[in-house]
């Protein structure tokens, strides 16, 4: 309860939140752009984690292993959209489908539950020791703040060229975009890539900042990213506009879920019950919209009807 | 233009739902014909326009647009010689992009989407003055996300889209039909001029009758999955709607049996 144990703890708390907010711009990519919830993410978080520490382990460069991870997680995302789009089933379940296989799979890279590295030993990129005590250009913070920013930079860019303006059509109206000649299933399968690509990366990043790669480290990895988008939504909305930005905020939900999750753990709750918090909390701030609409609409009515049918119409 | 040969298409075939939309049925047009299309519900018209658009493969027949068999082609590959406006406005735009951004997409149907700009900033001023021939004040909101206009402005943009990109055939699936009358009238004008001034093939299904015989240049009725009635030329400017009434009795042995198109008239 002491007031500087929790002051120490949200430096740590905000590497991680911004590690986790890269995995969180991938889940926004499929599921505000792409309007796919896509739970592959649970499994590709290792998965990433896993080929990245297994790389360095057998002596590669960090970021050989960080684009090795990167990698399989676009495989990852690969396998779910042919799921989705060459074999017919539906975005979530063909997502179940894959994270489920890839239990096995991260298994076998790892060839067992959980993998260590040793920061004294192994060139670590970020580490939970490179937080406090260490010069600046090692400082985790800013390596992750600056990767961050690199990724928003790149997909800023890709996602106003042509094929970048696709993939937004699709998720948007499909019907339209195959109308204006889009190749809807390519696009879908890209945009999978990039997301799974994304969180194996932040998978990666992670590993190496808490030092092993653990089975069960992406357990529950969707609705953190949900939740992410959710706040980052919900304090950034009204201020960011730009996509850039929009992505930003993404990242800045992460940071503050974890800085809040920091702030519970030191009020001393019960950590078994983190998760069922966190998706309670996911499950209102889901509701929030729908229940807005529903029963705190007087005027506006019309508004939210036209919303909704907005949507049907575009997937129909 | 288009030859549309002998395709059929069967729904929910072995089932009670079965429903055989499309019999056997073959259409050839010219260059340049405007075909208005009418029938009654279930005659098979929209079901004509999405076969020819590939929205699912027929089960016979074959389809060649502009001398390409397209017949196996999927949806988007077929895009590249059509342009299509939906009857409702909410399919033909993407709601969460921009007007230019919409128009960029337009604009590059049926090349590869690459690597380069999503708008290249030359293209804005042919938006503009595309925009401005509309009437609808649209050419000062380039940036404006499509979901703000309203019904009317966002079918007048999708018929933009459309024909942005000549297309060897215009498909139009009564895409005035959910839009108030004064709309409507000014959407359907437009459509006249962007027809005429680029002399597009252009196949137009519609519920209103006088419409289907004031516009174009051929008219086609359409019952049970198969061509009833095809008129072209002085014959067919000499059509009134009484015609059409007696004509779809003489045809199907029963009365034209549609409200919304009696009360169109």
């Amino acid at each position: 309860m002491e007031i500087m144990s929790l002051i120490n703890a949200l430096p740590g708390a905000a590497a991680q939140g911004l590690i986790w907010g890269i995995m969180a711009i991938g889940v926004y990519l499929t599921y505000r752009i792409l309007d796919i919830a896509d739970l592959t993410v649970d499994g590709s978080m290792c998965t990433g984690g896993a080929v990245c520490i297994m790389m360095m382990l057998a002596g590669n460069n960090v970021w050989v292993s960080m684009a090795a991870a990167l990698a399989s997680g676009m495989a990852a995302g690969l396998v779910t959209g042919l799921f989705h789009t060459f074999m017919g089933i539906p975005a979530i379940l063909s997502g179940i489908l894959t994270q489920l296989g890839l239990w096995s799979v991260n298994l076998k890279i790892m060839g067992k539950a959980n993998q260590a590295i040793n920061v004294d030993k192994f060139p670590l990129l970020v580490s939970l020791r490179f937080i406090k005590n260490v010069p600046f250009f090692k400082n985790t913070i800013l390596i992750v703040a600056l990767l961050t920013v690199i990724l928003i930079a790149v997909l800023y860019w890709f996602f106003g060229t042509e094929l970048g303006c696709s993939l937004r059509a699709t998720g948007c109206n499909d019907k339209m975009a195959r109308a204006q000649g889009i190749n809807t299933d390519f696009g879908r399968v890209l945009g999978l890539m990039i997301s799974n690509g994304l969180v194996a990366f932040s998978g990666a990043l992670l590993t190496q900042y808490q030092g092993f790669a653990d089975i069960n480290m992406g357990r529950g990895a969707i609705v953190i990213g949900l939740a992410a988008v959710i706040i980052g939504e919900a304090v950034f909305g009204k201020v960011f506009r730009n996509f850039g930005f929009k992505l930003l905020a993404v990242s800045f939900g992460s940071i503050i879920y974890y800085l809040v999750l920091q702030v519970v753990i030191w009020r001393g709750i019960d950590t078994d019950l983190l998760k069922l918090l966190s998706a309670l909390v996911v499950a209102v701030f889901l509701a929030i919209p729908v229940w807005q609409e529903r029963y705190f609409t007087g005027v506006g009515k019309k508004n939210g009807a036209g919303k909704n049918a907005q949507r049907k119409g575009g997937n129909s | 233009m288009l030859e549309v040969k002998c395709i059929s298409k069967t729904f929910n075939a072995g089932t009670v739902n079965e429903k055989q939309a499309l019999k056997g049925l073959s259409l050839t047009l010219n260059d340049g014909d405007f075909v208005t299309v009418i029938g009654g519900n279930g005659a098979g018209k929209s079901t004509l326009l999405n076969a020819i658009a590939g929205t699912w493969k027929v089960d016979e027949g074959q389809i060649v647009i502009d001398g390409v068999d397209v017949t196996k082609y999927p949806e988007h590959k077929r895009a590249a010689f059509l342009g299509r406006v939906f009857q409702d406005p909410m399919n033909g735009t993407a709601a969460t992009m921009g007007i230019e951004e919409n128009l960029a997409l337009a604009l590059r149907r049926g090349d590869k989407r690459t690597l380069r700009k999503g708008i290249a900033a030359a293209e804005r001023r042919l938006y503009r003055d595309m925009l401005a021939k509309l009437g609808l004040g649209l050419e000062n909101r380039l940036t404006s996300k499509v979901g703000l206009l309203s019904g009317g402005q966002r079918q007048a943009l999708t018929l933009l889209m459309a024909t942005l990109k000549k297309p060897k055939l215009l498909l139009l699936d009564e895409h005035t039909a959910a839009l108030d009358p004064k709309t409507a009238a000014k959407v359907l004008e437009t459509t006249e001029n962007i027809v005429n001034q680029d002399h597009l093939t252009t196949l137009m299904i519609t519920h209103n009758m006088k419409d289907a015989i004031h516009i174009g240049n051929r008219l086609i009725m359409m019952n049970n999955g198969q061509i009833i009635f095809d008129v072209s030329g002085e014959e067919k400017k000499k059509l009134k709607v009484e015609d059409l009434l007696r004509k779809f009795a003489e045809a199907s042995g029963e009365e034209f049996a549609n409200d919304r198109m009696l009360l169109a008239n």
